[in-house]
């Protein structure tokens, strides 16, 4: 069984990423659709417990915007770990559309990004199964790796500036 | 200058331990090339020609004498005993050992200094102008909203992997001094018809392979708005910023390719959503910012007293007038001013220091400048607060340690890149042609003569000696594996800015000095009173030069 970081712990993934040109009747497991899939079916794939949306990092968030609510899982997808578009489409998905369900990093994403990543808004990472298994430090050192942190983000809606007013 | 409080020296202390896990990981095999790659270069290691290079950010220029002491006693440690300021107010280390980048970034910490984000594609160093707070022509002390730029940009989780490296400048004075036109970002701080401050917004200007000079997306953005503003910059580049071509990728691409109008039609809507949010400073961040910056305890000195015993020392010290004309700034308080001091001296690389330089470079802040220095674009160093009574004893201390050479703004004080010594990118070697030409052009009376002249070179099209502002731009080519120098003239970084256009064909380096004495005697015949070598270029063009030039040369 696949693997997935999801908090601080690593646990199955029985998640199916489908194809971004994805056609035709999905599979039994649970699975993220593309966008162009969902936009093109929604109708038709109302059990978000086993049906979520992934987005590539060159597609617009404002999409499922007013989809958001019927949504319990949203992925984004990261072609290269290099790529950053998809740190900021996370902060539109949690800050601009208020999603509260799961949020996905997927594709090739690396440990020392877990802290941007979730900062960002991500809460649960595909990470490759040699970044999972080799990994003997705690997750928690890569997550949160900073006591201090300057900026607002989406799981700190108050930039330093103003908690320390506060 | 800012002082660190406890959740700055947390944050940069995290930081080393964070480093030195990853480069413990990467030397056990548990972290790749590839992705290392990325790592380092967001705390300042690049792998250079020889060795790993380390930069280490000196933000908007301010450095204090006991940094320069901890960066003095680093070059000694961890490196051959010099160190080489930039013309991005950055100090780079040239021969530091990759397994003791922690170390160092631990020593640089214990005097709140850090190398974050100083490489890479992300948002680098922020600069600004080298009088800053001390000029009479300044409308606000840029510094502060410096500061307050610095720890939005400080790991910001959204843009730490742009498509390209991200840099802002910001400028307080009427005359652009930071190079605010050549930056991703630029911004003038400036005063409205109510006596609010607010920010001029330039986006896409940059040098590099396909230079361009910055466009105005806003005339007045509200000083609250700063930080939401350049989020909205950062994000629109961050999304639509081309990532296929890293060529292509800086913002100023994208600026021409959806031409500024529309690009800051997009900021604007990306804007609108956030206008108001958390992120909007509060009275309180700004007065506590600019609480940082306020002026020293300066004396009441009777300036025209002063003025007429350093005239007195003048006539008998022909030398000291010179290096006064060329060297000393003047100051917005009577009775005190700003020193140049040089880092041109001919047959050292532009810029370079030794570590007992840096030492003596700090006995002097603190003997005559309040202990602070500032580091300049064009790779001096100032110090901001010197008595004019002070000026003959600190003219013979700075002449003991060769930062006296009296030539700021002439054509020996050239901006020069590390070029084929050192990087690995360079096609061209660059130092051997600004030595040459410095060993050529030593009359100084010739150069008093010839008045202020930008003279650029760069190793390469990247342009780190930003070639294309140079009144007289100098760039290495690679000609089947042979080094040649190609000649531009009539950039220029200030004000009007402009790129400097290609004269002709290219020259060996053993011919550059001969050409740019003939470049130079076309400007001393064609110039009417008053006109600057730049002035003169603009009038009368290209043409004449060429003509010359090539004629004399076939």
């Amino acid at each position: 069984m696949p693997k997935l970081l999801k908090g601080n712990s690593v646990i199955d993934n029985s998640w199916q990423v489908l194809a971004k040109d994805f056609t035709g009747a999905l599979p039994d497991t649970p699975c993220f659709v593309p966008l162009e899939y969902w936009l093109a079916n929604k109708e038709n794939l109302q059990t978000p417990e086993t049906i979520g949306v992934w987005l590539d990092s060159d597609q617009e968030p404002e999409e499922i915007a007013g989809d958001i609510e019927d949504l319990q899982y949203l992925a984004v997808n990261f072609p290269t770990f290099t790529d950053g578009r998809g740190f900021s489409i996370a902060r539109l998905i949690r800050d601009r559309y208020q999603f509260t369900g799961e949020l996905r990093a997927i594709g090739e994403i690396v440990r020392d990004q877990l802290f941007y990543l979730s900062r960002c808004g991500f809460d649960a990472f595909c990470l490759a199964p040699l970044e999972l298994d080799q990994e003997t430090r705690s997750f928690e050192d890569y997550l949160s790796p900073f006591s201090v942190t300057y900026q607002a983000s989406a799981n700190e809606p108050q930039p330093l500036f103003r908690r320390k007013q506060g | 200058m800012y002082i660190y409080d406890l959740h700055d020296k947390t944050l940069i202390g995290e930081r080393v331990a964070q480093y030195r896990r990853q480069t413990d990981d990467y030397l056990a095999g548990k972290i790749s090339d590839g992705v290392f790659l990325p790592l380092r270069l967001q705390n300042g290691l690049y792998i250079q020609r020889h060795a790993p290079m380390l930069r280490i950010n000196i933000p908007y220029g301010m450095v204090s004498a006991t940094q320069l002491r901890t960066l003095a006693h680093i070059t000694r440690k961890y490196d051959k005993g010099y160190a080489h300021f930039t013309t991005r107010q950055n100090i780079q280390l040239n021969w530091p050992q990759l397994e003791e980048v922690p170390d160092i970034l631990a020593e640089l910490a214990a005097v709140d200094m850090q190398s974050i984000q100083s490489s890479g594609s992300c948002i680098r160093n922020v600069t600004s102008d080298e009088f800053a707070g001390i000029n009479a022509d300044e409308i606000e002390d840029p510094r502060p909203w410096c500061e307050i730029i610095r720890q939005w940009s400080t790991l910001h989780p959204e843009f730490a992997f742009l498509p390209r490296k991200f840099k802002i400048a910001v400028t307080g004075a009427a005359s652009d001094r930071a190079a605010i036109q050549v930056h991703d970002i630029g911004l003038q701080v400036l005063k409205n018809a109510n006596d609010e401050i607010g920010f001029k917004v330039l986006v896409g200007g940059g040098l590099g392979r396909s230079p361009a000079i910055g466009q105005v997306i806003k005339d007045f953005l509200p000083a609250k708005h700063l930080l939401t503003y350049l989020e909205a910059i950062l994000r629109v580049y961050n999304r639509y910023g081309r990532r296929d071509n890293k060529y292509k990728a800086r913002i100023k691409i994208l600026v021409k390719a959806w031409t500024a109008e529309v690009f800051a039609e997009k900021v604007e809507k990306e804007w609108q959503q956030e206008i108001g949010s958390p992120s909007t400073l509060t009275d309180e961040v700004i007065k506590n910012a600019k609480a940082f910056f306020t002026s020293p305890t300066y004396e009441n000195l009777n300036a025209v007293s002063c003025e007429e015993n350093l005239q007195t020392f003048a006539a008998e010290n022909v030398a000291f007038g010179k290096w006064r004309d060329r060297n000393v700034v003047a100051h917005k308080v009577a009775g005190y001013c700003a020193v140049h001091l040089s880092l041109k001296p001919t047959g050292v690389a532009p810029g370079d220091v030794t570590d007992s330089q840096l030492e003596a470079i700090a006995d002097l802040a603190d003997r005559y400048s309040f202990s602070e220095v500032r580091v300049t674009h064009h790779q001096n160093l100032v110090l901001g607060d010197v008595k004019l009574s002070d000026l003959p004893e600190l003219w013979q201390a700075a002449k003991r340690q060769g930062f006296a050479t009296p030539s700021i703004g002439t054509l020996v004080d050239m901006i020069c890149c590390p070029g084929g010594d050192f990087c690995s990118l360079a096609n061209a070697k660059s130092i051997p042609v600004a030595e040459a030409i410095q060993r050529r052009f030593d009359d100084l009376d010739y150069l008093y003569d010839l008045g202020d002249i930008k003279l650029n070179i760069s190793g390469c099209m990247n342009a780190c000696g930003h070639h294309h502002v140079g009144n007289i731009g100098i760039l290495g080519v690679d000609k089947k594996g042979e080094e040649f120098y190609q000649i531009q003239l009539g950039g220029s970084a200030v004000d009007e800015a402009s790129l400097g256009k290609v004269l002709g064909p290219s020259f060996y380096a053993h011919e550059i000095p001969d050409v740019l004495e003939r470049i130079l005697n076309i400007y001393v015949e064609q110039r009417i009173e008053g006109e600057t070598f730049l002035d003169t270029h603009r009038r009368i063009g290209t043409g004449p030069f060429k003509e010359f030039i090539y004629a004399k040369a076939a």
